[in-house]
């Protein structure tokens, strides 16, 4: 989230569009209520009316995976009616640059493409620099290659009836919600977009992201109170987990991981480090090697320095250009080349696409551990439908862990709000909590490698470990110190005053302003300093001060990035750092500093030609990217079908799918488009009863009493088609494999008109499985949907696949 | 008797999370039924003995053709004069005079059942098939007696549920329903004069459920 769950009742409209936030985050509807009370419109758009739908003031329905026609329509429609905030495009976007003569869009495709490889050379995609190497700009925004006047060609390709052709959305609707969200690019009204897995489950999610992160830019919603883009994560700490490290192309704190042409720390950071030629950019990354040098010196401490590179050589690098997903180790699984593997906290083999080859993969394995509370489809895979345990070679060792009241810790949650939580009572059994299980690991591998030997030890034998107690038990408060980080010599410091600060060996680092590259300072997580300082467990504190009624609590725990509670929060005032809106004031310049919440930086606001900034500082050029040239596949957002459509042709363009896109080839991997023999266009979704799989919930009684099989829900009118009745049992097949379940048939499921056809749609949760509840009425949806993904991400696309669905 | 409590049931803030009718599960030691999915968000499909509280869901689609699903949260009323004590003649059903909540004894096993459930006007009674004993909700009278606030009301997140004294909640009842008028014609408290469980609707309360206003 740019902003917060409580910032959400500042909202004067909210679209929720890629989230049934009633079903999958039932709390985050107690501050959506709150904006209701006080005037603010909900708009919910989905392809199913959901318990959110219920709720809005406004329901649009769409075709799963044209969310980029729908928002591409808003951008057009924006730009039409003039409905933009000039002003803060001008001053705080890049919709003033000129982009260089190599780009070109033409029928799908961007240029640069290179078909063999299905990747494109984004250089192509460049701004024209000036001699200075600072963007050339037309402020008048008349230039046929700036930005706003590209971007306005490019959208001027979806004008309304075009959308509801690809939608599927009547063209009454779509207008309705475009004019009520575009109301928001005013001054005093904030507009706050919340997105969760159906914007991201997409072969172009990031790009649905990116299409709504245009619209919060030209609406000016961006660094308000009420506004943002709202990203309602599905886990409590899957926040942390992602700031960690999580994805395979990053380490923690978002730095990028090591490739493998960055031999040197210096290519690395040289790599990754942006240059700006702009006076007026604070361009926050030139901090790069600071962050990356005091991750290396928490890493490897002692046996790490100037001399040998900080230890750079002991990190595994990846190939350059390849991923590492999910996909990637399954398939690898798949051809038999993995031997081992650790799965925590998660159930492949219910929650993961096209669980058949899954389920063949996990069968490779020499051995599997799993940790969990409760026994799941993953830990049993060797027993379920139609395998015969005699045959698995895999040993499969279920570790069992503590649950989060049984351990203590840190929590973030999607607000960047890291919170304190204690334990309650201990964990039943040999349960330990899975903090617990790494260190106990590494201890062990580490004394295997000091008797033993082996390839490379370096990387185990240097790494410093001192996150247990006397008693070998994991310390969190010793795990969070290190994240925040330590001074490792005595020094002496300039504050962002220019004032010289002391600090001694062995202090907490009070703020990333702080962190050196000389190897004077260690830090887990850049983002993370100022959590745990000499004040202490920063993210302990239960402060229920709110000066300002916007619901900041700035002394309730803490927040990333140094307990800014909104992100970008200068664009919140004008250039002259007074407020766009004085009753939802975030910040105010008072001559000589900034007043309000914790400010995106300390210096002037971007009318001091001498000292200010621009407010999006962690862009090279200090503004917003209406135009990105940074993603793979492309810098606009463009309506590309999903890999299973009911279309022979995208309605857009030659191009069908995401050209940059990666397939797998195993004999597993089948797609079926177009195909008559799979008509139905199906989406998966959440449950409020259920977490996730399911693999925790379903064995609580009262949940199952309340959610207790596999559905599939269906229109009356393909009801009538397929001769099903509500209740009725049915079979639900992709190409990929088949499920049983029952039909429910209600009217919040409608046929579609694309392209002048009727399409249907239909719905199926993926909270159940084979395991539990015991019997042989439940298995896992994800035997149906595809392993491809985002371009950029490789999040699985279970929003948009092809199937059938026959009575039983 | 008109003081005492009342719970305020605004289905217009109900998203049906149901957080309520497992709370309700929870505190009271309920045990789960086994159900099967009947082609309906809903379940179990009707009150009963082991449950209380229930989230009654119904989608249709009105007169414009716009779809529509509205959330109940059913449960007892406690009544200011209970129908279903009409058959109580030896103190089977008792009315408690500070709280107002309507609590079934022990006792009830020994009413007749049928007579008892139709002198409810909302369809709430139910009888265990065993022990021939009558429950329904409480109003978590353990819980309003040792000052703290009914399970379901407790477990709402967006405060569809609000539980305080009687005055106060049929006067919060009443202005959210006028305010809610001025959008939708339909609203209204219902019953608000004479049942403590105050459900305030947006649209025909039969739209809701069939006894959400009262046989």
């Amino acid at each position: 989230m740019t902003n917060h769950w409580i910032d959400l009742k500042n909202s004067d409209c909210l679209l929720i569009m890629g989230s049934n936030a009633a079903e999958n985050h039932p709390i985050s509807m107690k501050w959506v209520m709150r904006a209701k009370e006080n005037g603010g419109k909900i708009i919910s758009v989905d392809p199913r009316f959901t318990r959110t739908s219920a709720v809005a003031d406004f329901y649009a329905p769409l075709r799963s995976g044209t969310d980029i026609a729908f928002l591409g329509g808003m951008i057009n429609y924006i730009i039409e009616k003039n409905k933009y905030f000039n002003d803060y495009v001008v001053n705080y976007t890049n919709a003033s640059y000129i982009v260089g003569d190599k780009f070109d869009f033409n029928d799908g495709l961007f240029s640069g493409y290179d078909p063999k490889t299905r990747k494109y050379d984004a250089s192509k995609w460049a701004f024209k620099l000036n001699d200075k190497g600072v963007p050339e700009a037309d402020p008048t925004l008349k230039n046929p290659s700036c930005v706003f006047q590209l971007l306005k060609k490019h959208y001027s390709r979806y004008p309304v009836e075009k959308v509801s052709e690809i939608t599927g959305t009547p063209v009454a609707d779509l207008n309705k919600v475009y004019e009520m969200f575009s109301s928001t690019g005013v001054k005093d009204k904030a507009g706050s977009v919340l997105y969760a897995l159906g914007w991201t489950h997409h072969t172009f999610g990031t790009q649905n992201i990116r299409a709504s992160a245009i619209i919060q830019l030209l609406l000016g919603n961006i660094g308000i109170a009420g506004g943002g883009i709202n990203a309602l994560r599905g886990q409590p700490n899957v926040q942390g987990s992602t700031d960690g490290c999580l994805l395979f192309h990053l380490i923690p704190g978002y730095l990028k991981v090591p490739r493998t042409s960055q031999q040197s720390l210096d290519s690395y950071v040289k790599g990754n480090t942006p240059t700006t030629g702009e006076p007026q950019s604070a361009n926050w990354w030139q901090n790069y090697p600071k962050y990356t040098v005091s991750l290396l010196k928490s890493f490897y401490g002692d046996k790490c320095s100037k001399e040998n590179d900080y230890g750079y050589a002991w990190l595994p690098k990846c190939d350059d250009g390849a991923t590492y997903s999910w996909f990637d180790m399954c398939d690898v699984m798949y051809q038999g080349k993995i031997k081992g593997m650790f799965v925590f906290s998660q159930n492949p083999a219910g929650s993961h696409p096209n669980t058949n080859k899954v389920v063949k993969a996990l069968s490779n394995l020499d051995w599997l551990v799993h940790t969990n509370i409760f026994n799941n489809e993953t830990a049993s895979f060797w027993h379920g439908p139609g395998l015969d345990p005699k045959k698995i070679k895999t040993e499969v060792f279920l570790l069992p862990a503590a649950c989060s009241v049984e351990k203590e810790g840190s929590l973030s949650n999607s607000g960047r709000l890291a919170q304190w939580r204690y334990k309650a009572v201990d964990a039943p059994g040999d349960a330990i909590s899975d903090g617990d299980m790494v260190a106990r690991l590494v201890l062990k591998l580490k004394e295997l490698y000091q008797k033993e030997g082996g390839k490379c030890p370096e990387p185990i034998l240097n790494l410093q470990w001192d996150y247990v107690d006397e008693k070998g038990r994991y310390d969190s408060h010793k795990v969070a110190k290190g994240v925040n980080g330590y001074f490792l010599k005595d020094v002496t410091v300039k504050d962002p005053s220019g004032k010289d600060v002391e600090f001694k060996k062995g202090d907490l680092v009070p703020a990333f302003g702080f962190l050196q590259a000389d190897g004077s300072t260690s830090c887990g997580n850049w983002l993370y300093c100022a959590s745990y300082t000499k004040a202490g467990n920063m993210m302990a504190r239960r402060g229920k001060e709110d000066p300002t009624g916007l619901g900041l609590y700035s002394n309730w725990a803490w927040c990333w990035p140094v307990n800014r509670r909104i992100i970008y929060n200068r664009a919140s005032c004008d250039p002259a750092g007074v407020p766009w809106n004085p009753k939802r004031a975030l910040l105010k310049w008072e001559g000589d500093k900034w007043v309000g919440d914790v400010p995106d930086g300390p210096w002037p606001p971007m009318s001091d030609k001498k000292k200010g900034k621009l407010p999006f500082i962690m862009k090279p050029d200090g503004r917003a990217f209406l135009y990105g040239p940074g993603l793979v596949d492309g810098p606009f957002p463009e309506q590309y079908e999903p890999v299973e459509s009911p279309l022979k042709k995208n309605p857009m363009s030659k191009q069908m799918n995401n050209p940059a896109i990666k397939f797998f080839k195993s004999d597993m991997d089948k797609i079926a488009s177009a195909d008559p023999r799979f008509p139905f266009v199906c989406s998966t979704n959440g449950l409020a009863e259920h977490w996730c799989s399911g693999a925790f919930t379903r064995w609580q009684p009262w949940l199952l009493e309340a959610q207790p099989e596999l559905f599939v829900e269906i229109s009356p009118q393909l009801a009538k088609e397929i001769g099903v009745k509500n209740g009725d049992r049915v079979k639900v097949a992709s190409v990929r494999g088949e499920v049983e379940c029952v039909a429910m048939v209600t009217p919040r499921i409608r046929p579609f008109k694309i392209t002048g056809k009727v399409v249907h749609q239909v719905a199926m949760p993926y909270a159940f499985g084979w395991l539990i509840p015991k019997s042989d009425r439940n298995n896992s949806t994800n035997l149906l949907t595809p392993a491809v993904g985002d371009a950029n991400t490789m999040c699985p696309e279970y929003k948009g696949f092809m199937v059938n669905v026959t009575k039983v | 008797m008109s003081k005492g409590f009342s719970i305020l049931v605004d289905t217009s803030k109900c998203t049906a999370c149901r957080g309520c009718q497992i709370a309700c599960k929870q505190w009271n030691g309920l045990p789960a039924t086994q159900t099967k999915n009947w082609g309906n968000y809903q379940n179990p499909q009707d009150l009963s003995a082991v449950t209380w509280k229930l989230v009654r869901m119904a989608d249709g689609t009105n007169g414009h053709g716009k779809v529509y699903w509205n959330f109940f949260s059913d449960q007892c009323r406690h009544c200011l004069s209970p129908g279903c004590m009409a058959v109580s003649e030896n103190g089977e059903i008792k009315q408690d005079e500070k709280t107002g909540a309507v609590l079934f004894t022990p006792k009830t096993k020994d009413l007749d059942y049928q007579a008892t459930l139709e002198g409810c006007p909302y369809n709430i009674p139910r009888q265990d098939p065993k022990t021939k004993r009558l429950f329904k909700c409480t109003m978590c009278f353990d819980r309003i007696t040792n000052n703290e606030i009914p399970a379901c009301v407790k477990s709402c997140p967006t405060g569809a549920l609000v539980f305080g004294e009687r005055d106060k909640i049929v006067e919060i009842a009443k202005n959210r329903a006028a305010e809610l008028k001025k959008t939708y014609p339909t609203a209204a408290a219902l019953n608000a004069d004479d049942v403590r469980v105050i459900y305030v609707v947006k649209d025909d309360p039969t739209k809701y459920y069939e006894f959400a206003a009262g046989k």
